[in-house]
């Protein structure tokens, strides 16, 4: 190798190592940003844990003094009396010891060594101790809400509703975004403005009007209230359908009106199934909305306890059994309440999430 | 009904003298139809009706006695305004909570789309659904999972404050904290906002952000001259649907304290807890519909201000709108 190979080589090297150690960094880099991320979301995610495990918990354990995070009990000893005594982590002489408090004293306590049975005297505050807590999941607490917030009744009353009103949210919207999206109409732009213009309505407005007409033909107190005003188009709705009609190429409805279809059998047979993403979308806003709306079922549903929604049944329990807020049965319960709408969302989420952003990016 | 008859006049057979451009005009007339009858039913007759409602004293439970009655609820409104009545009150409390979130809510979403969008991040479709699934819980269940959370000796975040030796405050029971609480439960619902972030920066075209480089611009330009213009439109929906939802905020507040009372100490008496109550619970929905009216006034107003001013900060990349 003479000296010139040596030089001319020498740029490629560097070149090389350098390209290495920009690849090094990038991972570093990819790694660091992730893993940023990804403790953003456990953050973000906490609160969710905590209902979890709380739902699991027995309540005593929630006011227990050291008690740790995971559903746990105190482990007890039953001595051979029959009696049962808690089990302390106790530090002696010969290392921590694993001893069942049975006669308590503020300075000097006895205990029973839970292998031998032997009794201990252990000189020491015995309240500076921690009890030995052991994994225990109480699912009575399902079964306590299952009952008492009488789940399957208000998962009936809210998929009656839901289901329902989706199928006429989803049928209407369709027509009416049809219309806007393929007909020369006089107006139509006026129209449609007056359609977006009627999502930044506040509700309040229309509230007290909307409650009196319906008590004025004994609706309240039924679920048609919460299921009938959607069967006319929901402005959202119709702006998200009519954008999606407008990208789909109108060849193909010019074809089948040539060949003699009628405006309704082109919506069925050409646009529809060529809109599906779309239709998801909108099907998925409109259940989750029944599902999660409150103030609705709660003024026409007042007083019919055997009408009730999800929403309305989780807050009647929560206000009845836990004010404070640290009761784990109204965990038990916001647990079983959102179990459903956070299942469908993951198996819809990618229709629903475009859904968002068409709705949202595209005005 | 007008509209069933266009309709029926569609279905029939089509007349002779009938020009194409006029059947097409009934057909999207009848298609329509649904939207037109919820329209008029469901949108424009309750805004008349509610418009009349708030100047008679109607009450529920003997509208035999109902009449016009002039200002009245808006002097009484007005009166509760200014010295700090339920009306001020509720809505001191719902300006208050609007100044704190709407700002922070705008801040978090754009960081957490900024972050989702980064190209160093792996298994971003993960993330984004991970950020985004808490919107899905029904607010009632929310509600109920960060009153405990944030419960001062049961809550998880007192006990990991506690191990770090920090106090904290008990959120939901102190009338200092319980809004600052309401607002962390917002976050919750940061996924949609994130999501037309998102949408947003993966609109804005790559030449820009090489333009900048090659004048030698570091990151912080990128942001400050490309980013935030070309985010400018979709920041303006998103600010503007912030104020919507702090404007129709109710549930949250009912589900801490549904005696309508705002507890602690009236700190989440909301503007909407305030209208449910004197329409529902003591029936003066005269009274609740000029409540009503009040609100729609302060959302207009809001929506004006931001159309106004948008001129200057909202930049739109086709040219005018």
């Amino acid at each position: 190798m003479t000296a010139n190979d040596v030089l001319l080589s020498l740029p490629t090297n560097a070149a090389k190592r350098s390209h290495r150690a920009h690849q090094i960094r990038l991972r570093i880099s990819k790694v660091g940003v992730t893993l940023f991320t990804a403790s953003m979301a456990m953050i973000f995610l906490l609160p969710f844990l905590y209902m979890v495990l709380t739902s699991l918990k027995d309540s005593d354990q929630m006011t227990a003094l050291n008690a740790p995070l995971y559903p746990a009990t105190q482990e007890m000893y039953t001595a051979s009396d029959g009696q049962q005594y808690v089990v302390y982590e106790v530090p002696t002489a010969s290392g921590t010891q694993e001893l069942a408090l049975k006669d308590p004293r503020r300075t000097d306590s006895t205990f029973i060594d839970t292998k031998t049975g032997q009794t201990v005297e252990w000189t020491g505050n015995w309240r500076s101790l921690t009890p030995v807590w052991l994994l225990s999941i109480k699912w009575a607490n399902f079964d306590n809400v299952l009952g008492v917030l009488n789940f399957p009744l208000l998962l009936r009353n809210t998929l009656f509703v839901s289901v329902l009103g989706t199928i006429g949210a989803v049928t209407s919207a369709i027509l009416v975004a049809f219309g806007f999206a393929r007909f020369h109409i006089p107006g139509k732009n006026g129209l449609f403005m007056l359609l977006i213009m009627t999502i930044m309505l506040p509700f309040q407005v229309l509230l007290i009007p909307q409650y009196m007409g319906f008590m004025a033909i004994g609706w309240t107190g039924t679920l048609l209230p919460l299921i009938v005003p959607h069967f006319f188009a929901n402005a959202y709705n119709v702006f998200l359908l009519r954008q999606y009609f407008l990208t789909l190429p109108r060849e193909l409805d010019e074809a089948a009106q040539i060949d003699g279809a009628s405006p309704l059998r082109i919506l069925f047979s050409v646009i529809v199934p060529q809109a599906w993403p779309a239709i998801v979308a909108v099907s998925l806003f409109h259940f989750f909305f029944s599902w999660n709306d409150f103030f609705a079922p709660l003024v026409y549903l007042s007083g019919h306890n055997d009408l009730f929604t999800m929403t309305v049944g989780l807050q009647a329990f929560s206000a009845t059994y836990a004010r404070a807020g640290s009761g784990t049965l109204t965990q038990t319960g916001a647990l079983l309440a959102m179990i459903v709408p956070v299942a469908i969302f993951f198996a819809g989420q990618r229709a629903f999430m475009r859904g968002v952003i068409i709705s949202g990016v595209e005005k | 009904m007008v509209i069933v008859d266009d309709k029926q006049s569609v279905n029939a057979p089509p007349k002779k003298g009938m020009s194409l451009q006029r059947r097409e005009t009934w057909w999207g007339l009848a298609f329509l139809s649904p939207w037109l009858f919820g329209l008029v039913v469901f949108t424009a007759l309750p805004i008349l009706a509610s418009l009349v409602l708030s100047f008679t004293n109607f009450n529920l439970s003997h509208p035999g006695d109902t009449r016009f009655v002039g200002l009245d609820n808006y002097a009484r409104m007005w009166s509760e305004l200014l010295n700090n009545g339920n009306a001020g009150a509720s809505l001191g409390v719902t300006v208050r909570f609007a100044i704190m979130s709407v700002p922070l809510m705008i801040c978090l979403a754009l960081g957490l789309a900024l972050l989702l969008n980064q190209k160093l991040l792996l298994g971003k479709p993960v993330f984004r659904t991970l950020f985004f699934m808490p919107v899905m819980v029904p607010l009632v269940a929310s509600t109920i999972v960060w009153q405990g959370y944030l419960n001062g000796s049961t809550g998880w975040l007192a006990q990991i404050l506690s191990t770090f030796g920090l106090p904290s405050p008990d959120w939901f029971n102190d009338p200092a904290w319980a809004l600052p609480g309401l607002v962390f439960l917002g976050t919750w619902g940061v996924g949609n906002m994130m999501l037309i972030f998102l949408a947003g920066l993966q609109g804005i075209p790559t030449e820009l952000y090489e333009a900048v480089k090659i004048d030698g611009g570091g990151a912080w330009a990128r942001f400050r001259n490309v980013t935030l213009p070309m985010l400018s439109p979709v920041l303006f929906y998103n600010i503007l649907i912030s104020i919507i939802g702090v404007s129709q905020y109710f549930t949250q507040a009912y589900v801490l304290d549904p005696g309508g009372t705002g507890n602690p100490g009236g700190s989440t008496f909301f503007f909407n807890l305030n209208l449910y109550k004197e329409g529902w619970s003591y029936n003066q929905m005269g009274y609740a519909s000029a409540l009503a009216w009040l609100m729609m006034a302060i959302v207009v107003t809001a929506a004006l201000v931001l159309f106004r001013t948008s001129a200057r900060w909202v930049f739109y990349a086709g040219g005018d709108r």
